[in-house]
């Protein structure tokens, strides 16, 4: 009975989401022509564009974990990505050949590469969480930054490295370094990444986000956001929740890459540049700091609208376009379009005290 | 012993430790570094490491002009100016235009005209810039201004990267095109070889008119009336305004004089390469910059001259070992430099009082 009741919980709880949600999927299921009602109008290269909106849905909302939620000031995070995508890429395309696979093997040792792209760059969170004892502000911010270049720097040089291990002796470990071959990209990387299971794996990393904010843990995050000092002195253990926040957020970037890898198909360091973090910046303070809901439309919808200007035929204008209409949005609303409001569906209803 | 006393031979205690440690610290990093230049004369034979030296002193002199300029707006405003690489390469294409029109109409002394040309012009784009974007922006939240300058940035490298046939009339006038121009020989190359370190004069004229601009800032923010107001201003706007400073005037003549030294930078930098790849050219020498700015400790003037030296001068070593990393080494000293020094190299480290 108990657990009929935590069931009959949870549902009244999530009834809201799961319902917008799984309305939203069959609305995209329909247009794409899969529930045969009205004649296909989104075909594959929109499919593509929609799930890299859901990826850059989950890499927006881990980033406000950093910045907006714990306040501390990070423009590195496609390092992280980085690293999720090049091991998820490892796994299922070096150490297993994935496309040889079964349907449900195949979608395991997925779940799985993802899993373990994003615990090493959980690790990686972890260790540039550790400078954050010492740094504040745009210090921790050029950090962060240099760490991911850092990052990709290492990719790129994979052959010096490759070269490396084989002389220790470990030559089969160094063969497959070597075919990560990372100045010239890695490609021929399984198509694993289907709509649907982007679609489940940004929302459950959603919840999760969520969850965790409104947690004791992310409370303390949120203290330390408004202010360091007094969160020290009522008893917040700083240093080990800016710790947590980076990992936790590190961990989500790393699925987020996994995904975009197997969408892509083809990783090259420069994927992961300093550019794309900044891409990510502006999704996160377009939307609003400290807002999911707010990370969530904008990431959509500035990833839609450069695409957009390139269907009406703007190709030319559309990265001069785009700029512009960034600043005029913070010159209008410099607060993000949603400032730290959210969607009622969102935000768990409070409990009762007793 | 009383409680006081205890206490107090703590302190003393904890204070003598480190001055011990702190000292300790500085020699064991200047071994490291003449250890790795020891190493590195070993490997490559002294003529190689005093011609790198060089190459790197020219480098860094590049970065050191940009950097003052990060460092003089940042500290003015605490505002990283992301688009400084972009007004960056703005000068160098202005200088470019310029010098090819005074060559074809043979001007005496087309280098001297050009610099000062591309100075003011790029200034002048610079101060509409601040009146137009940053103005607004400056009594609200720190970081929309700062999305503003990355919005800035992306719009001023994709509008020059517009291709000239594609664009209506008033405007294909100004936009530069994606492609490759080369830069007009404004300055006769001469190479002299020094113990068979080969030194050609524009090497000797970037060193030059770099050190001649630094002392030129040096007096003006020492020295005269407006340098005054500007550290002022840096200091506090509020006491400014009663003071009857006009902060938008100073913080307009402060943009002006940083982005000009950026657009010297920018001619030099075209004037050694003797090319211009893009619009985009601007985006890494400016984070480069940055870096170094930082490196130095930001907002001190003389930290960006000596983080930009360290910058160039390591970079070009690194480079000439592997270029792989060249690229990472940059961020490596970066992170190490902060790690022990939180505000940089010269920066203060400001406690936060409660």
């Amino acid at each position: 009975m108990k657990i009929i009741n935590k069931i009959i919980n949870l549902a009244k709880e999530y009834y809201k989401f799961i319902l917008i949600t799984v309305l939203f999927y069959l609305l995209i299921e329909i247009l794409n022509g899969t529930i045969p009602i009205v004649p296909r109008l989104l075909t594959r290269y929109y499919m593509q564009i929609l799930m890299f909106a859901l990826i850059n849905i989950i890499m927006t909302v881990s980033l406000n974990l950093i910045n907006g939620f714990t306040g501390q000031f990070s423009i590195g995070h496609a390092g992280f990505m980085c690293i999720g995508a090049y091991t998820s890429a490892y796994i299922t395309t070096i150490l297993f050949k994935a496309s040889n696979m079964a349907y449900f093997p195949q979608l395991a040792l997925f779940l799985f590469s993802l899993i373990m792209g994003g615990l090493v760059a959980a690790f990686a969170g972890y260790l540039i969480g550790l400078p954050t004892l010492k740094l504040r502000g745009d210090y921790l911010a050029i950090v962060t930054l240099a760490f991911g270049e850092v990052i990709r720097s290492i990719v790129r040089s994979s052959d010096e490295i490759a070269a490396f291990i084989n002389k220790i002796g470990l030559v089969k470990f160094s063969e497959t370094i070597a075919k990560l071959s990372g100045p010239r990209g890695l490609s021929t990387i399984p198509a694993l990444s289907k709509f649907w299971l982007v679609y489940i794996i940004c929302i459950i990393s959603v919840i999760i986000m969520r969850n965790f904010i409104y947690s004791t843990h992310g409370r303390a995050c949120l203290s330390i956001r408004e202010n360091d000092v007094a969160a020290e002195t009522m008893g917040i253990d700083t240093t080990r929740y800016k710790i947590i926040a980076f990992s936790l957020s590190a961990f989500f970037a790393g699925v987020g890459g996994g995904l975009f890898a197997h969408v892509l198909r083809f990783i090259h360091p420069e994927n992961f540049s300093f550019i794309k973090s900044i891409d990510y910046l502006i999704y996160l303070y377009a939307g609003g700091m400290g807002s999911i809901t707010g990370s969530i439309i904008a990431a959509t919808g500035l990833t839609i609208l450069p695409e957009f200007l390139r269907v009406i035929n703007f190709q030319q204008w559309r990265m001069v376009i785009y700029p512009l209409f960034l600043v005029i949005l913070m010159l209008r609303k410099p607060d993000g379009i949603f400032g730290n409001r959210e969607f009622s569906f969102l935000v768990p209803k409070k409990k009762e005290v007793n | 012993m009383t409680k006081k006393q205890l206490s107090d031979s703590i302190n003393n205690h904890i204070l003598t430790y480190n001055k011990w440690t702190n000292g300790k610290k500085y020699v064991f990093i200047s071994v490291i570094i003449l250890l790795f230049l020891f190493l590195y004369i070993l490997s490559f034979g002294t003529q190689a490491f005093f011609q790198q030296l060089v190459n790197g002193i020219q480098l860094g002199s590049i970065y050191a002009l940009i950097a003052l300029g990060y460092t003089m707006i940042y500290g003015i405003i605490k505002l990283i100016n992301f688009a400084h690489g972009d007004l960056f390469m703005f000068g160098a294409y202005i200088s470019c235009f310029l010098g090819n029109y005074l060559i074809a109409h043979n001007f005496n002394y087309p280098f001297i005209i050009v610099l000062i040309f591309s100075m003011f012009v790029t200034a002048l784009l610079g101060m509409a810039i601040e009146k137009i974007a940053y103005k607004p922006l400056r009594f609200k939240p720190r970081l929309a201004a700062l999305i503003t300058a990355l919005g800035v940035s992306l719009f001023l490298e994709n509008f020059f990267a517009l291709s000239p046939e594609n664009v209506p009339f008033p405007l294909n006038k100004i936009v530069f095109g994606p492609k490759y121009i080369s830069f007009p020989a404004l300055i006769v190359d001469k190479t002299y070889n020094i113990a068979g370190v080969s030194i050609n004069n524009i090497k000797i004229l970037d060193v030059v008119i770099t050190i001649i601009l630094m002392i030129a800032l040096q007096y003006i923010v020492k020295k005269t009336m407006v340098g005054k107001a500007m550290r002022a201003v840096a200091f506090n706007k509020d006491a400014c305004l009663m003071m009857g400073i006009n902060i938008n005037n100073i913080i307009s003549i402060t943009f002006g004089i940083g982005i000009s030294l950026a657009a010297a930078s920018g001619t030099l930098y075209a004037l050694t390469y003797g090319q211009l790849q893009s619009p985009y050219l601007g985006i890494w020498p400016g984070l480069k910059a940055f870096i170094a700015a930082v490196l130095g400790g930001i907002g001190s003037i003389p930290g960006a001259m000596l983080g930009s030296y360290v910058m160039g001068i390591s970079e070009t070593f690194a480079t000439s070992i592997n270029s792989n990393f060249g690229y990472g080494i940059a961020f490596v000293i970066l992170i190490v430099v902060l790690v022990f020094k939180p505000a940089g190299l010269l920066g203060k480290f400001t406690k936060e009082k409660v």
